[in-house]
């Protein structure tokens, strides 16, 4: 029989909140794991009343949503929290904004609504932006429509088992190219397919069919996450939670 | 333009380099302060990592006191690595501070905390890319003033070179009379240039110029005389001390990396210097006297720093933490206040003779219950004397098996190998000790789960203690009683298993054994060493045992010495040496005496508790022993 710690178990988790937060700036250098910790003790000094793991090493109820990778912004990252105390979500917000470095901000924090399934099964897709600075639109666009013209386009990718072949073209539904200051805009959606494409496999993709070599490393920020819909929009992952609680409020003004 | 960030230039190269994180600061309680609003500027540089140099808290101490002054502003640098050094090199980007991203170069004084000599590579790496002069001799008054600092400044001699100043002792006093110094002179329009400004920060106590000073040697090598060149500088220099800590209560707002960092835990410095005696300790005998700081002076620095920190985990620091007068009181009342904020409570290490279970209960009592740490350091009673570490077998065993009994799983041992007189039988009881500890764990918890591991580190004789003047073994020493340590322990599987050994070879020992006891004539060796690619020598992974013994061969043979000169040569009673002009307050005889009484296996009691034994510290640092209890308490804070 495994050991128990002694002493009663921790409280019980009695509200989730589902959380939007952007990672901009000098922090798009954060990694996933950075970010966790930053959160997490962010959380703390906000004194928000987080539950824990029961057992010997207890941890705060976190579940981190699909991340942004190291070097990529982002406007649009999920995370879900559990608490053992019921608070009001916007001030849940509010607090832990303020306790977040300045690059860290707290966009949108909902209340979890029984019956409306799971955050991670209302993502799909991610919108990227991805800026390419001393590139123009006239170099950028043929390489765009080189690549939504080819059916297949292998790069080679980085992974922990060294480096391994995947198709970029697959998980990229729509991809066009705008202009920008001193800069080509590449707008796109991709899904979140395994293994993952992201921006760098996108632009290595682009080298190869287009043979698009940008002078200066890419920006690239997702400015949205959510369900790719049949008409190619994608859906707010929190829209389910806020629908269900203006139905919650309407059922209450109706009696 | 002075003082401009660099970082537009910078942030292209952080999209091709691993873990670009540590390179772009704005970490929680960073501070970047206007640079034209400061008449002092200095660079803090911890000469590693970032992710080993930023919980450093000398660095973070000094960072807070000097910002807290409003003529001043302090910028921390950390070595980088090679990937993005090579990337810099490319670009012209030279050495930066993460805070503003300033150019090192723009600063007035670079100020370098040397907590082991395996970083001096660094510090040559660092001025290289900031484009400062490598040769103290060769800057002007354009460059910034390299300041040595930490415990390895009390013997700066192999890095004489390279540093215009050494710092002796505590650094939260001088750091202000230093900036006042480089102020009036500043604003006094520079006069004499940069000599005279070395020559009025020589005047500053426990300040030390090498360059004001001349070393000559006999025919045998050893030094014959170490002679100032000016009469305005002192002949021996003293180390600074700073009294009654509770005045100094910093770090306030430790700094919180998003990076990963070696101590995921906020700090708290409960007392400063060491009285116990341990022969081996280099920060025992530099530190003293012990100066406590109070029980409700600590409440208010975990109270503040965990609110602006946000930490799981509270360590307390010391040299000994478990020997605090009110540490009991002090686990107890902290377990209190944070009843049920999952926050635990945590000591470096902890002796066995001051070890109880109570007080390891009160530190885990909010949080995680992770391993104990004890350090016997040395394997029999035998050599447990010579180092003053004595405690015996008995006591170790009854004390490891009381922490199993009462629910801890996982134990670490903390060991040295090539201590002097030390036989092949004193490492290999070490074994007979791991072997008893699990036996003895395993009847009184019960459980077959329990684990010990037993870590062991070569010796490295250090200046200003009684072994000073001991021959360190050789690498081939320490890895053969190693080997023969591993196969003891793993005679018997059933028991063995049980038992994690971890050990590093004998080699990287020897090379901090030349720089630690070096001279002068050391300094070429390091910077061979680093022209030929050497950095980063406390990683395995970069650390060349070649590199080193090569540069060292043909470097110091001009001079009719080598690394065995300096390093497995025992010295006599009255060698001259290297460090013997900076005054960390000992006796010099002091310490001959105590290293005669090693010799005989003799033991020495504390002073904290026991009556003066004249180390001489007190009398010529004007300082005293402050310790309580107080009488005071902590009351419970107020539920927000």
């Amino acid at each position: 029989m495994a050991r128990q710690p002694e002493g009663p178990p921790p409280p019980p988790t009695v509200q989730k909140l589902r959380i939007r937060y952007a990672k901009r700036g000098r922090l798009r250098f954060a990694s996933h794991r950075d970010l966790a910790r930053t959160l997490e003790r962010a959380l703390r000094r906000a004194s928000v009343p987080m539950a824990f793991s029961a057992g010997f090493s207890p941890h705060p109820k976190i579940s981190y949503l699909g991340a942004a990778p190291t070097g990529a912004a982002s406007e649009a990252e999920y995370l879900e929290i559990g608490l053992s105390v019921r608070c009001d979500p916007e001030a849940v917000r509010a607090a832990l904004d303020a306790a977040l470095p300045e690059d860290v901000a707290v966009l949108d924090c909902v209340e979890a609504r029984e019956g409306t399934g799971s955050l991670a099964d209302r993502i799909d897709t991610s919108v990227w932006r991805v800026e390419l600075p001393g590139v123009t639109l006239a170099e950028l666009q043929p390489a765009v429509a080189a690549f939504l013209a080819a059916d297949e386009v292998t790069v080679a990718k980085r992974t922990k088992n060294g480096l391994k072949d995947i198709d970029a073209r697959e998980a990229v539904t729509s991809a066009s190219a705008a202009e920008g200051t001193g800069c080509a805009i590449l707008h796109m959606v991709v899904r979140q397919l395994t293994p993952a494409v992201r921006p760098d496999d996108v632009l290595a993709a682009l080298a190869a069919v287009a043979d698009l070599h940008p002078p200066l490393p890419a920006r690239a920020v997702r400015e949205a996450q959510g369900r790719l819909d049949d008409s190619g929009t994608v859906a707010d992952p929190l829209g389910p939670d806020r629908t269900a609680r203006i139905l919650h409020r309407e059922e209450h003004a109706a009696i | 333009m002075t003082g401009e960030t660099l970082y537009p230039r910078l942030e292209p190269l952080l999209a091709q380099i691993q873990k670009p994180i540590q390179y772009v600061g704005g970490e929680l309680n960073a501070q970047v302060k206007p640079w034209d609003g400061a008449a002092v500027h200095w660079a803090l540089m911890y000469p590693d990592a970032y992710e080993v140099g930023l919980p450093n808290q000398g660095l973070m101490i000094l960072y807070e006191v000097l910002n807290e002054r409003p003529d001043a502003l302090a910028e921390r640098t950390y070595a980088v690595w090679p990937d993005l050094a090579a990337l810099m090199r490319e670009n012209g980007v030279p050495q930066f501070t993460v805070d503003g991203h300033r150019s090192v170069a723009d600063f007035d004084l670079l100020g370098v905390s040397f907590a082991t000599e395996l970083g001096y590579t660094n510090l040559l790496e660092a001025l290289d890319l900031a484009g400062v002069p490598l040769h103290a001799v060769d800057r002007d008054e354009s460059h910034p003033v390299v300041v040595a600092g930490g415990h390895a400044a009390f013997n700066p001699e192999p890095v004489s070179d390279f540093v215009d100043c050494a710092v002796l002792g505590d650094g939260e006093q001088v750091v202000g009379d230093i900036t006042d110094v480089v102020r009036a002179w500043k604003e006094q329009g520079r006069p004499g240039g940069r000599v005279e400004l070395l020559s009025r920060l020589a005047r500053v106590d426990g300040v030390y110029v090498p360059r004001f000073y001349a070393v000559s040697y006999g025919p045998d090598g050893t030094i014959a005389a170490v002679q100032r060149t000016r009469d305005d500088v002192p002949a021996r220099i003293g180390k600074r001390t700073v009294m009654d800590l509770d005045e100094w209560p910093y770090p306030k707002t430790p700094i919180v990396p998003l990076a990963e960092s070696v101590h995921e835990r906020m700090s708290v410095e409960i007392f400063r210097g060491c009285t116990r005696g341990c022969r081996f300790c280099q920060a025992g005998m530099i530190t003293r006297p012990v100066r406590e700081r109070t029980i409700t002076g600590i409440g208010s620095m975990v109270e503040q720093g965990l609110k602006a920190t946000g930490y799981e985990e509270v360590g307390l620091l010391s040299l000994s933490s478990a020997d605090h007068s009110e540490i009991g009181q002090l686990a107890k009342e902290l377990a209190d206040r944070y009843e049920g904020t999952n926050t635990s409570l945590s000591l470096p290490s902890t002796r066995v003779d001051a070890f109880n279970v109570t007080l390891a209960n009160e530190l885990s009592r909010n949080g995680r219950r992770s391993g104990l740490t004890f350090a016997p350091e040395g394997g029999s009673e035998r050599i447990r004397r010579v180092i003053n570490k004595t405690v015996s077998k008995e006591d170790l065993v009854r004390t490891v098996t009381t922490a199993y009994a009462n629910g801890w799983r996982q134990v670490k041992l903390y060991f040295m190998c090539g201590l002097p007189t030390e036989t092949d039988e004193d490492v290999l009881e070490i074994a007979d000790l791991a072997v008893e500890v699990i036996k003895a764990g395993r009847e009184a918890s019960g459980q077959k789960d329990i684990r010990c591991t037993v870590s062991i580190g070569g010796f490295v004789p250090k200046p200003h203690t009684p072994f000073q003047w001991a021959a360190q073994a050789s690498a081939e020493t320490i890895d053969h009683r190693l080997r023969l340590l591993r196969q003891k322990i793993n005679e018997d599987r059933r028991i063995g298993r049980s038992i994690g050994i971890r050990y590093h070879d004998g080699k990287p020992g020897v090379i901090e054994g030349l720089l630690s006891r070096g001279d002068r004539r050391v300094g070429r060796v390091i910077e061979r060493v680093w022209r030929e690619g050497g950095k980063f020598d406390g990683w395995s992974e970069h650390f060349s045992f070649d590199r080193w013994t090569t540069a060292a061969a043909e470097e110091l043979a001009p001079f009719g010495v080598d690394l065995d000169w300096f390093t497995t040569r025992e010295r006599t009673e009255h060698e001259v040496l290297p460090w013997d002009h900076l005054d960390s307050g000992l006796d010099k005889e002091f310490l001959w005496d105590d290293w005669q009484e090693a010799l005989n296996e003799e033991e020495v009691a504390d002073c904290r508790w026991t009556p003066c034994y004249d180390c001489g510290v007190c009398p010529t640092m004007g300082t005293e022993i402050q310790i309580g209890p107080t009488g005071r308490s902590l009351i419970p804070l107020t539920v927000v």
